[in-house]
């Protein structure tokens, strides 16, 4: 994976991804449209398939809005790397099939930098300061459930044993 | 082996002796709530994993409180295809418009009882805590999940222990005690941790009370809140609910546990400054900030015990000619009482406007938003940019006394010093 950065602080709650006046919209392009307007209003004109943001501490804080993941998704983000996520946040974008990616120092990360994930050694490299961040793996059950595409495909593959258990 | 509260909950509920700390679980799900805005998300999610029924409808329980009654086409369709779902799927326990807020409305209807296991598609499903329930906040998929299984993925998470001890001053709340907590330890302080409050403080303290410590738990970014049942708690679900229940207990030796605390002996009102809840301030240093809005309600603070703290210092007083006011009781049973007992009549003489119970302000998506360069103090959970409004808006986090005495003031005021 390879993208450009959109940088962004600590603490980037899930009111700032989506605000509740939008949470009557459920597609996930017209929630991609508002995505991140009260923080960056640019953000969501000119973000690219593939970018990814890159933040602080505790990205996703807040509501259980599940629009706050899949906006993030209709619009092309690739991928959130952040130093640390709050739970549900977390939770639902594993289940949208969002990849997450907690790594520290992500303030040596600028604003329009370019940056590689290789999820499988675990390193994110930024590619225009030439500099390596360790990654923090996912656990193997949310790393299943993300190679399925997400929870309901997840589910749909494995129904009979979960409900029989 | 010693397990803590939220360690046993999750053990029975996966149908193991002993759960420790980072396991992955998947755990049965005794009561499952939806509400009108993430509840569509919820349905849409179901209906792609190809199951016709859902496991069992009296285990669900789906309200309506955020947008109600409907503010636009929009919510008016939700509502529309939460209603369809409820009859296709036999599902008794709705509460349409009418009832109020989902965080208050289920303990109050007897869906919440000590030791089972409560999740519900809104963050501050924390709150059943506050009765001995591991509670926690899903997203919609995740419930997807649980209306098609009836069991869902949880990693046990870590405890903090709260001992909270020493006698509030007056005009010193349950909510004044949180916010100071979340002041010290951070926005994200308990991150995947249950939040357990303890010590003499708690044990003294009313169920209502209990439920605004554990409302804000995720304030902190805790999993869920807790409290030791005892008779309290008891009394409280008597009458309300016919479920049997098991109370469980931490054993303080548990390998998972950790303690922190807080005496509050000396504690002043406190305050939360925009834009982060743990932006956490005496009141003494925000005193005198204009404002524009006053909003007592929510799942937060939108109880009996505030409303009848609010209406003793507005009685015979005035909201400012530079401020409005919204009260907007949190359930129907409150309103009732609140209307019974003349808080109603106190509230409409001062000026403020009483609304039914919903969410009101709380999450800027229905009435009463803010618009740009204004402010708004408010009884809620969260003061982030835009959460009520526009986000060039502010929003202060207070009790319900300060609320009520800052309204009089048309800005930040001590009820002390009325
Ligand atoms: S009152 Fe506010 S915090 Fe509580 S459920 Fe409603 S929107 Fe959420």
């Amino acid at each position: 994976m390879k993208g450009k950065v959109w940088k962004f602080g600590d603490d980037v709650d899930t009111d700032v991804i989506i605000p509740g006046r939008y949470l009557v919209l459920t597609g996930e392009k017209e929630l991609a449209e508002h995505v991140m307007e009260g923080s960056n209003p640019d953000f969501s004109k000119k973000v690219q398939k593939g970018d990814m943001i890159v933040a602080g501490k505790n990205f996703g804080c807040g509501s259980s809005r599940e629009h706050a993941p899949i906006a993030l998704k209709g619009a092309g983000v690739a991928a959130v790397v952040a130093e640390s996520f709050a739970r549900i946040f977390y939770r639902n974008s594993i289940n949208v099939g969002l990849p997450l990616i907690e790594a520290k120092n992500t303030s040596k990360i600028s604003q329009g930098d370019e940056v590689e994930i290789d999820m499988d050694k675990g390193i994110l490299r930024d590619v225009t300061t030439s500099e390596e961040f360790e990654v923090v793996g996912l656990p193997e059950f949310m790393l299943q459930i993300l190679q399925s595409g997400g929870l309901i495909p997840y589910l749909k593959e494995n129904l009979a044993e979960i409900k029989g258990d | 082996m010693s397990m803590t509260m939220a360690e046993k909950i999750l053990a029975k509920a996966a149908g193991k002796k002993e759960v420790g700390a980072g396991e992955i679980v998947m755990a049965n799900i005794d009561v499952a709530m939806t509400h009108d805005l993430t509840g569509p998300l919820s349905v849409e999610s179901f209906e792609k994993i190809g199951v016709e029924k859902v496991w069992d409808p009296e285990k669900i329980v789906v309200m309506f409180d955020h947008q109600v009654p409907a503010d636009s086409l929009e919510a008016a369709a939700n509502h529309i295809t939460m209603r369809k779902f409820v009859k296709q799927q036999g599902i008794n326990n709705f509460y349409d418009v009418r009832e109020g807020v989902c965080h208050q409305v289920l303990p109050e209807k007897g869906h919440i009882v000590p030791g089972e296991v409560v999740v519900g598609t809104d963050s501050h499903t924390c709150t059943h805590g506050a009765l001995g329930a591991f509670s926690t906040g899903i997203g919609s998929t995740d419930m997807a999940m649980v209306f098609a299984t009836g069991k869902l993925w949880f990693k046990v998470p870590e405890t903090i222990k709260f001992n909270i001890t020493g006698a509030l001053k007056d005009y010193v709340y349950a909510k004044d005690v949180v916010l100071n907590i979340i002041g010290t330890i951070g926005a994200d302080g308990a991150t995947y941790k249950a939040c357990e409050f303890g010590g003499e403080t708690t044990q003294k303290m009313s169920v209502s009370d209990r439920m605004v410590m554990c409302n804000m738990a995720i304030e902190m970014g805790g999993k869920t809140g807790l409290v030791e049942p005892d008779q309290k708690t008891f009394d409280y679900i008597k009458g309300r609910s016919t479920k049997s229940y098991k109370v469980m207990k931490t054993d303080l030796d548990a390998e998972s546990l950790e303690a922190m605390d807080f005496d509050v002996s000396k504690l002043e009102p406190q305050v939360a400054c925009p834009h982060h809840v743990d932006n956490v301030k005496p009141i003494s240093e925000v005193e005198g900030t204009d404002i524009d809005q006053v909003f007592l309600g929510s799942c937060t603070n939108g109880r009996l015990d505030d409303l009848r703290s609010a209406a003793k210092i507005l009685k015979g007083k005035k909201v400012s000619d530079s401020t409005r006011m919204l009260v907007i009781p949190a359930s129907r049973e409150i309103y009732m009482k609140a209307m019974d007992e003349g808080l109603l009549r106190t509230f409409v003489d001062s000026g403020a406007l009483v609304c039914n119970p919903c969410c009101g302000p709380c999450l800027g998506g229905h009435i009463g938003l803010i618009g740009p360069g204004e402010v708004s103090l408010s009884t809620s959970n969260r003061n982030f940019k835009g959460r009520q409004g526009s986000p060039e808006g502010e929003v202060y986090l207070s009790s319900a006394a300060v609320a009520a005495a800052s309204a009089i003031k048309g800005k930040v005021t001590d009820p002390r010093d009325l």
